[in-house]
């Protein structure tokens, strides 16, 4: 009886969630990547993370700050796990201000692997200003703040095109057919070749785009590996520990049950 | 063994197995909520610190910040390392040569964590009776090599890691 | 409370115990008499202890790490997310474990709906269990303001504007909320101070429910009254402790699987974007738990209307006991009004769904519907279902569930005389 009721609730909760395409035809759907951080077990590829941040220093980072990582991040476990030397060498290439100093003086030196990425604009209104009136968001957690994650992130970077006929655009604003509202200010800034790998992978837009795309994911969610990797030992610990507790459990009641 | 206490053994081994598995569980889950306290990522790779030296007199000092707590940096002169030297280990609490405490070749350069080993007061520095640093909280009285003379502080002042970048800079750490 | 006298066998458990009698206490809840009959829906009460204590104990630990200003609190989550050591796994157990706590407790509240816990002499732990609820959704509310994204501090300006509906004196109250004029610094200060104090105050109503409990004692799936201790109760140690961690380590199960595998799908993406005053997100939705509050809010066209349409679907429930008029207990033995108990579990659902959507055409019309029969569930179909009804045969006790027995179930006979 009861569990006729609870069919009948499911049925009918069915039917509501069924709904739901009526109302989001306008968006188009960001295209599905099979990701190697998916799943339950899922991890980064380290070499498309290393070829991602080569992406994001070269082409990205002019406009976006990541303002929440730091150089040594890129040396730490479950990340591109560059060596302490590479590390060393990439916070050197930047000049970080500092100080004051013993003057009061603030001064600029190389980059120390405990610093944070450096911003491109000293301030948000600085970034709106220089952009045309659209703020470039900052990208350490761009993953986790936008529906549909890195699937979205990657649709959006090779999903420009021509306007259909009966659109019209103002200047400095471009068509994406996965953007929300298919307007986005952001040129279209990956072409073939634009990046050359270290690793010798042809950079495609398709390929710089995914590379790009595992970087941001790893840098929304450093923690992927290890939570995963923890996960996975947790259940089988909780599952192993239910089942002892579930035999100890009719042990104990079987004392009772046999009375009745 | 009777059928009846074979049934109370495997009852009890559930119960031990249970409650063992149990234990470990809460155990795991504390570590976590202790070690969160501990220094995070970022405290730890701010370990290191360079410093100009350069413009530091003979006999003078300047104090810098290292982990949130000052280190003394002091450009002795020959008297200083010389009357430093002079001391005889048999009258120190903490028994130490000079010579250990300074990098060979840059004798005049006394690198320390100015802190008091007794309770953590930062000490003053020219003060004392033993012409280095006195403790104002309790009365510790420190040598020009920074080591413990007269008071409560059991040992004489931590020497960090450090080494000489170049002839100007030192890094601390 | 207990009834036989306990007496420590040590000397010094007694010469403590003639103080305080903490071991008294112990055994009382060690020996507790409590129905066998118990199914698995009775066991979330001890899931919502755990998740109780979870909260405060992860919460005490981020409130370590996290900083309550309006240019910090963004920044200081990150912090925690990427450089305390795991940072990352408190701070997910902490917004998942709130998620968790809800669910265990709509579980629990309607369970209470369907086995007529709140009746007659259960009516003191019905309210203060609601107690509990209403103070569950502040700390909540106060919590999700915390990390100050998108969602946090829209969703704090929509809430805290319901009180400007208040004729004369709202704007002036909502001023009063947020010490500013708007949600601003002082609002999330005062906020991260009411957050860390509500699970407190928590902890004492629900020292108090479970008080409350152990004087009538527990209702049970059958919705008789029993004697106890007798042949239908247990001991609440082990019988009952151990059922109750088997469903919590299930429970843990679910848990674990958000934290670790999809530790933000119960989340707003938006609220990864940092407030932004001047910008107000497409879709501002409260978190899940509140979505059949705000579809009842936003079925009414007028503001004061829908505020106060919002508050009374909660305040509803604290006169529930005496809107009911059945005399028996469990709607095991209803078979009208158990209908109507799905229709009104299917109707929360749809309202929390529709809250999700868009408030306009079909979403609208539904929300409306939902929250007619909501009201009506309580102030109508209860009263009189409670009268009409025809109800089954009730058993006489829990181990001899046929009409004859030797305990003395005075409600179930009562109910028996009407078949």
């Amino acid at each position: 009886m009861i569990k006729s009721n609870i069919k009948l609730l499911v049925l009918s909760f069915l039917l509501l969630i069924s709904l739901r395409p009526l109302q989001s035809a306008e968006m188009v759907e960001p295209i599905k990547v099979d990701w190697s951080f998916k799943g339950l077990t899922g991890t980064f590829d380290r070499a498309a993370l290393q070829r991602g941040f080569q992406v994001y220093k070269e082409v990205c980072a002019s406009c976006h700050s990541m303002q929440y990582l730091s150089y040594r991040n890129l040396g730490e476990p479950g990340g591109p796990e560059f060596s302490e030397q590479e590390v060393k060498a990439i916070a050197a290439s930047f000049e970080i201000e500092d100080g004051p100093d013993s003057q009061g003086e603030m001064f600029t030196r190389p980059g120390k692997p405990s610093d944070k990425f450096k911003s491109p604009y000293p301030n948000v209104q600085a970034a709106t200003a220089a952009n045309g009136g659209a703020y470039p968001p900052d990208m350490s957690v761009l993953v986790k703040a936008r529906k549909g994650g890195a699937n979205y992130i990657y649709s959006v970077l090779v999903g420009y095109e021509d306007p259909p006929p009966g659109v019209t655009l103002d200047d400095g604003v471009y068509y994406n057919k996965y953007m929300t509202g298919n307007k986005i200010k952001m040129p279209n800034n990956l072409m073939d070749g634009l990046v050359e790998y270290a690793d010798g992978t042809e950079s495609t837009v398709d390929q710089m785009a995914k590379d790009v795309t595992t970087f941001l994911a790893w840098a929304a969610e450093p923690e992927l590996e290890e939570r995963h990797r923890t996960g996975v030992k947790v259940i089988i610990y909780l599952v192993l520990l239910t089942i002892l507790v579930y035999l100890s459990m009719k042990k104990i009641w079987s004392r009772i049950d046999s009375e009745v | 063994m009777s059928k009846e206490e074979k049934k109370v053994n495997r009852r009890d081994f559930l119960f031990t197995a249970s409650y063992t598995v149990g234990a470990v569980g809460v155990g795991a889950v504390i570590w976590p909520m202790i070690d969160q306290m501990n220094p995070d990522k970022a405290q730890q790779a701010l370990a290191t610190t360079e410093v100009d030296i350069s413009s530091i007199e003979p006999g003078k000092s300047i104090t810098v910040l290292w982990r949130g707590k000052p280190i003394f940096i002091k450009k002795r002169t020959s008297e200083e390392i010389a009357e430093a030297r002079a001391v005889k280990l048999d009258d120190l609490p903490d028994p130490q040569k000079d010579e250990d405490r300074v990098k060979e070749g840059k004798d005049e350069w006394l690198v320390m964590l100015g802190v008091c080993t007794h309770l953590g007061c930062v000490p003053l520095k020219d003060k004392g009776d033993f012409n280095g640093w006195f403790c104002p909280c309790h009365g510790s009285h420190y040598d020009v090599s920074g080591r413990i003379r007269k008071g409560p502080a059991p040992t004489n002042m931590e020497i960090p890691k450090f080494e000489f970048v170049d002839s100007n800079t030192i890094k601390i750490g | 409370m207990s009834e036989h006298e306990y007496t420590p066998k040590s000397k010094a458990g007694k010469w403590f115990n003639d103080r305080l009698p903490l071991l008294t206490l112990g055994a009382h809840l060690t020996d507790y008499p409590t129905p066998k009959n118990l199914n698995y829906w009775w066991t979330f009460g001890g899931i919502l202890t755990f998740c109780l204590i979870t909260q405060i104990v992860t919460g005490i630990v981020l409130a370590m790490h996290y900083v309550a200003h309006a240019d910090l609190a963004f920044a200081s989550v990150e912090h925690i997310m990427r450089d305390v050591n795991y940072g990352w796994l408190i701070r997910y157990i902490h917004s998942n474990g709130a998620s968790m706590f809800f669910l265990a407790v709509y579980i629990h509240i309607f369970r209470s709906l369907f086995y007529g816990s709140y009746k007659s002499p259960r009516e003191v732990i019905w309210i203060i269990g609601l107690m509990i609820y209403l103070l569950m959704m502040a700390a909540a509310f106060m919590g999700y303001v915390l990390p100050w994204g998108q969602m946090s501090f829209w969703g704090a300006t929509v809430i805290t504007n319901l009180f400007s509906a208040i004729p004369l004196v709202g704007d002036s109250i909502t001023t009063w909320l947020w010490g500013a004029y708007s949600v601003d610094n002082p609002t999330l200060n005062r906020f991260f101070s009411l957050h860390y104090l509500i699970p407190f105050l928590i902890l004492g109503l629900v020292v108090l429910h479970i008080w409350a409990l152990h004087v009538p004692g527990n209702n049970n799936p059958v919705g008789i009254d029993i004697k106890k201790p007798s042949k239908d109760t247990v001991p609440f140690h082990p019988y009952i402790t151990i059922k109750d961690a088997f469903a919590l380590l299930v429970f843990m199960i679910i848990f674990a699987g958000f934290v670790f595998f999809t530790p933000n799908v119960l989340g707003h993406s938006d609220n990864y974007i940092p407030a932004n005053p001047l910008v107000t997100p497409a879709h501002i939705v409260p978190e899940w738990y509140l979505l059949p509050f705000y579809a009842i809010l936003r079925s009414v066209p007028d503001k004061l209307g829908g505020v106060i349409l919002m508050f009374s679907a909660i305040f509803i429930l604290f006169v529930l006991p005496w809107l009911d008029t059945s005399k028996v207990r469990s709607a095991v033995f209803r078979p009208i009004y158990r209908q109507f108990f799905w229709i009104l579990v299917i109707d929360v659902l749809m309202l929390g769904y529709v809250g999700a959507m868009p408030a306009e055409g079909i979403y609208l019309v539904l929300a409306r519907v939902g929250t007619i029969y909501y009201f009506l569930h309580f102030i109508v179909v209860m009263p009189v279902v409670g009268y009409l009804e025809k109800t089954d045969p009730i058993p006489m006790s829990i181990s001899e569930p046929v009409l004859t027995g030797g305990a003395e179930p005075s409600l179930a006979r009562k109910a028996n005389d009407k078949v």
